[in-house]
């Protein structure tokens, strides 16, 4: 069972904030999710490799080159970021206090 | 003339035989979405100018085309318009993912689909609707509402897919780029009457789609019949070298022209636990019918056991939001361009830009990626979840030893009211329980047209204040699912079936 507290502390580490009204309903829509998980448990996994990937490719590499986008699309990608001033994306102080 | 719900190739010999100018074609279908959206939301932004503008430029090359004595070859898709749900990135085109973080996001460059599309000199008619980062299977998660179903529009589309389906069934696009994680290609197309692909992972290159999760992302098509399925296959497939290292090198077979109707020798498995307990009745006989329908024509039906099936959802559940949640990590307020104007330090632009911008599903799903990965649950959960996902792909190699291909339902049932979804956070994961296994194993599937049903549930009370026929037959879908790369054995079936049969040129009434 998933109570506030813990949907407080998740928040925190995923870097969201969460209103109250959401926090109840995030915290019984998680726990519903966890039980209905729950029947995994029962599967016999024993010596099983973990899988994350279907491909089977091992070390897709190519040339490091470097992209050549040009002036104008770092513009566009400086320009597309809520701040920016002389060409670089602005953030708040990270150092105050 | 009308131009609506022609396939790809009768559009290429109207716009080879001059019969009609892509400039003509691409204002048509303009014109019908002005006229139709409304109704259906199918589009967020339709892109006139830039429309017209590719259509002009497709008209200049067909001239130059037919004028040459040179036996240069017509791209198939020159001239000819499309949609693209608006996970797709493109070049000074907004792109939301149907998602207020990223609400004014233009993107500096085309995702490679649309490069290969623009090479074709194929002209993008605007952006579809989805669930929010394609979370879900109604498009209800949607920041910009719902899409409806153009059988009912006061039913869903299904989803994650969901302005794409709705568009291509209702005419306002002759095909459709689309994505699928676990369903939102096969569903919505089930729901909404149409052919729909998804392709073995790896097939199609992911550069350039705003990711969901990453293991299992996969892009794909909508459109009329299998064989303009497999012409967009075609086009689409193929290694991406420079931008994608998780697509295959398998070689891209000519899907079109080696289309094959003749099933004699074709093995076609019927798993057993696809036709699960509680589902509708009716559309379990089109889907026997449909299978039967494939044993006219020569195939060998074999009942084959996948008991690891009931798994999959499971699996899924919590694959998916681990992947979401390191992925959906980059919404920051400080790429992109919403940032939270209420932040007055740094954490604050993150914690504020993302509890403003993501909706309540993203929210619960970050919530329990973050949740399943973070020490002490990581071996209960994500270990646990990464074993029997290789006991899923393990039992459809087995089977696929025996058998060239599967046929089940797509979908449990047909299209649910709009807010069915709404307040229940399983819905996807049931909606999609016959879709989610395979692409756990990354595999291929189909969802063609078999026919019809009419609804149980009578229309409830919603906030949708729209017409409703009470008594609309639905659409219901036959799924194909293939072994990995096995592409052109679900066309071949797929395309066998459309031989003889016309469900995938029934058509809603619009008004």
């Amino acid at each position: 069972m998933i109570d506030k507290e813990t949907i407080q502390q998740l928040a925190k580490l995923a870097r969201i904030e969460i209103s109250l009204e959401r926090e109840e309903q995030l915290a019984k829509d998680v726990s519903k999710i966890l039980d209905y998980v729950d029947a995994l448990k029962s599967v016999d996994t024993e010596g099983l490799p973990e899988v994350s990937q279907v491909t089977g490719l091992k070390n897709a590499l190519r040339e490091d080159l470097p992209a050549v986008a040009g002036e104008q699309v770092s513009q566009e990608l400086v320009k597309s970021a809520p701040a920016s001033e002389n060409g670089y994306v602005k953030v708040k102080a990270i150092f105050e206090q | 003339m009308n131009y609506e719900y022609l396939e790809l190739t009768e559009l290429r010999t109207l716009l080879d035989q001059k019969k009609v100018s892509s400039v003509e074609l691409t204002s048509y279908f303009l014109a019908r979405i002005k006229k139709l959206n409304p109704q259906l939301n199918a589009y967020l932004t339709v892109c006139e100018d830039h429309a017209l503008a590719q259509a002009k430029a497709a008209d200049t090359r067909l001239n130059q085309l037919t004028n040459q004595l040179t036996n240069q070859l017509t791209p198939p898709l020159l001239g000819i318009p499309y949609a693209a749900k608006d996970l797709f990135c493109t070049k000074g085109i907004r792109t939301t993912a149907s998602s207020k973080i990223l609400d004014q996001y233009v993107p500096t460059h085309d995702a490679t689909v649309i490069e290969k599309l623009n090479a074709q000199g194929s002209v993008l008619l605007g952006k579809t609707n989805l669930d929010e980062f394609a979370h879900g299977s109604s498009t209800e998660t949607s920041a910009y509402g719902p899409s409806h179903n153009p059988w009912d529009v006061s039913r869903m589309p299904g989803g994650s897919s969901g302005g794409s389906s709705a568009a291509v069934a209702a005419g306002i696009a002759p095909f459709a780029l689309a994505t699928e994680t676990g369903g939102s290609i096969r569903q919505p197309s089930s729901l909404c009457g149409i052919s729909g692909w998804k392709p073995t992972y790896g097939r199609v290159s992911r550069h350039g789609v705003i990711s969901m999760a990453s293991s299992l992302d996969s892009i794909g098509t909508m459109a009329y019949s299998v064989s303009d399925l497999a012409l967009t296959a075609e086009i689409l497939s193929g290694k991406d070298w420079g931008h994608d290292s998780t697509t295959g090198t398998a070689p891209v077979e000519a899907y079109a022209k080696n289309l094959n109707a003749d099933l004699k020798g074709v093995k076609v498995g019927i798993p057993a636990e696809y036709f699960i307990d509680g589902m509708d009745p009716d559309v379990k006989a089109r889907v026997m019918e449909g299978i039967k329908e494939l044993e006219k024509r020569g195939a060998t039906l074999v009942e084959v056991h996948l008991p690891n099936t009931k798994y999959g959802a499971l699996v899924y559940a919590i694959i998916c939001p681990s992947e979401i949640s390191s992925n959906l990590a980059r919404y920051d307020g400080i790429r992109f361009p919403e940032s939270s104007k209420n932040a007055n330090n740094l954490l604050e632009v993150y914690t504020k830009t993302r509890g403003e911008g993501f909706g309540l599903e993203a929210q619960r799903r970050i919530l329990t990626g973050t949740y399943v990965l973070s020490h002490g649950y990581y071996d209960a959960y994500y270990k646990k979840a990464q074993r029997v996902r290789g006991l899923i792909i393990n039992e459809f190699a087995e089977v696929f030893k025996t058998v060239d291909v599967l046929c089940c339902p797509s979908v449990p049932t047909v299209a649910e009211t709009l807010g069915a979804a709404a307040g229940n956070p399983l819905f996807g994961y049931i909606a999609d329980q016959l879709n989610i296994p395979s692409s756990l194993a990354g595999l291929p599937a189909l969802s063609i047209p078999c026919g019809f049903v009419v609804p149980k549930d009578s229309p409830s009370a919603t906030n949708y204040s729209l017409p409703t026929t009470h008594s609309s037959p639905m659409p219901v879908g036959l799924q194909i699912i293939g072994p990995q790369w096995g592409e052109q054995k679900i066309f071949n079936v797929g395309y066998a079936y459309q031989q003889t049969t016309d469900w995938h040129r029934k058509h809603p009434v619009l008004g």
